[in-house]
């Protein structure tokens, strides 16, 4: 065993809210739980594309936003001490001769469990790639799509893309250190923090930085170092922006991503499962939520929530066989309300 | 009411609408390829279509809070829209749209 080995009961694959009320039934029948998200916080969906929305159909909240509702089951989840590994992407999802499960990440972390649930409703979040000829090529060293090492950008030339606060942050971070700054953004008009804009404007104004309305045009460059980027202008005008190092920065969106390749049977996409347990083609295996498919399925928030509370039993189950199973509510089970640390 | 929709292969479809569907809805409850992951929240730009020319002076004007989503295409364009903001209504009847790569699920 090394030490990147964590062995638990429950491994969930993404952390939005059908993952966190997991944590809380599989806690009720006394199951520890790790959850891995591709994101750098807990929600999913509701904390990444609409904290501040309203959602109307969670049942007993008249209304409560994306990120309240992350807050609230955080909250709901406490008594269980989930362990959370964010910035990580599962790659692989593999049956041990025990039956057990081998799961790796991007980060090469290995956990071993023997219940694994996905609940990584539309798949992962990945930056968005802008459709420009062979920018592939150009990715890892030229093309970053965020900022892991500032280093990597001093004296260099950087050309940023987008209009939002990850695009106004790092302009205005990387522009001491590098040899020269271009911004690029479709309009005049920024959605990011006005103290940043000012910041920005004030910069350009001092010839600091450049700025472009416009589009990327094309990548030029030799193996994976870009030298040129030629931006469409506005008024259809084409300017050569000598470039080595280029962020763009158009948010976030969902990939399917490596779950496709783990021997799931899938339906468009969709991961199979029954709907008594909500377990996939692979025993052990369970997927909730979003990213499950069974005839007559919603992608309903409190669907998700009613897919984890079955799957628990039946996780259950496989743990513990031997077992006796007694319903109970939290309401009157002075055993459960000691779980949740309520008596 | 009716709506013409060009897909990504160029093939043009015409899909009957509701009044006060979203063209999101519309778009995707016949089947068409459209990603829409926020599900209509103006929240994700991923239901991006191009307005035929005709119509784009029709349209109510994008809000402040479609034009910031639009910033999250890499490629769009004059006449790009998001479909989730265009609400199906008489005086919409027969418009036309065409599928933006970007929606590509």
């Amino acid at each position: 065993m090394t030490k990147n080995e964590i062995s638990t009961d429950v491994v969930i694959i993404g952390a939005g809210p059908v993952g966190l009320f997991a944590v809380f039934e599989l806690g009720l029948l006394d199951l520890k739980c790790h959850l891995i998200d591709i994101l750098d916080r807990p929600g999913g969906q509701c904390a990444e594309l609409y904290p501040e929305k309203p959602i109307y159909d969670i049942p007993a909240f008249p209304v409560i936003s994306g990120q309240e509702l992350t807050d609230n089951l955080l909250k709901q989840i406490e008594p269980f001490s989930p362990k959370f590994h964010y910035n990580r992407m599962v790659e692989k999802v593999e049956k041990l001769e025990d039956g057990s499960f081998r799961v790796v990440t991007d980060e090469g972390e290995v956990f071993l469990a023997p219940i694994v649930v996905i609940a990584a409703g539309g798949g992962s979040f990945q930056p968005k790639r802008p459709p420009v000829e062979n920018i592939e090529a150009y990715e890892g060293k030229s093309v970053k799509y965020s900022v892991r090492r500032m280093e990597d950008f001093r004296d260099q030339d950087v050309l940023i893309v987008g209009g939002g606060d990850s695009a106004l942050d790092w302009l205005l971070n990387l522009q001491p250190i590098a040899k020269s700054m271009t911004l690029v953004h479709r309009r005049d008009v920024f959605r990011a923090a006005p103290a940043s804009v000012k910041e920005m404007h004030a910069l350009a104004d001092a010839g600091k930085i450049n700025f472009h309305l416009g589009q990327i045009g094309s990548l030029e460059g030799e193996g994976d170092q870009l030298s040129n980027v030629v931006i469409k202008a506005k008024d259809g005008s084409e300017i050569n922006v000598p470039t080595t190092r280029m962020l763009p920065f158009f948010g976030l969106t969902m990939k399917l991503g490596p779950v496709a390749d783990w021997g799931l049977e899938l339906n468009d996409n969709l991961i199979e499962v029954d709907t008594e347990k909500f377990e996939t083609s692979v025993a052990g295996v369970f997927a909730i939520g979003d990213i499950n498919y069974y005839p007559g399925k919603l992608k309903l928030i409190l669907s998700g929530f009613h897919e984890a509370a079955l799957m628990s039993q039946a996780a259950k189950k496989i743990i513990a066989p031997d077992d006796r199973l007694i319903f109970q509510y939290t309401t009157s089970s002075t055993k459960l309300q000691k779980k949740l640390g309520v008596k | 009411m009716k709506i013409i929709v060009t897909d990504y292969d160029g093939k043009t479809h015409e899909l009957e609408g509701l009044e006060g569907w979203r063209v999101m809805e519309v778009i995707r409850d016949w089947g068409l390829d459209m990603k829409a992951e926020c599900g209509g929240a103006c929240a994700c730009a991923t239901c991006e279509v191009y307005v035929d020319e005709e119509w784009v002076e029709k349209l109510n004007p994008a809000s402040d809070e479609e034009e910031d989503m639009l910033d999250q295409v890499p490629d769009a364009k004059g006449n790009s829209r998001l479909s989730c903001q265009i609400l199906m209504s008489e005086e919409l009847d027969g418009l036309k749209v065409t599928l933006a790569p970007n929606s590509k699920s």
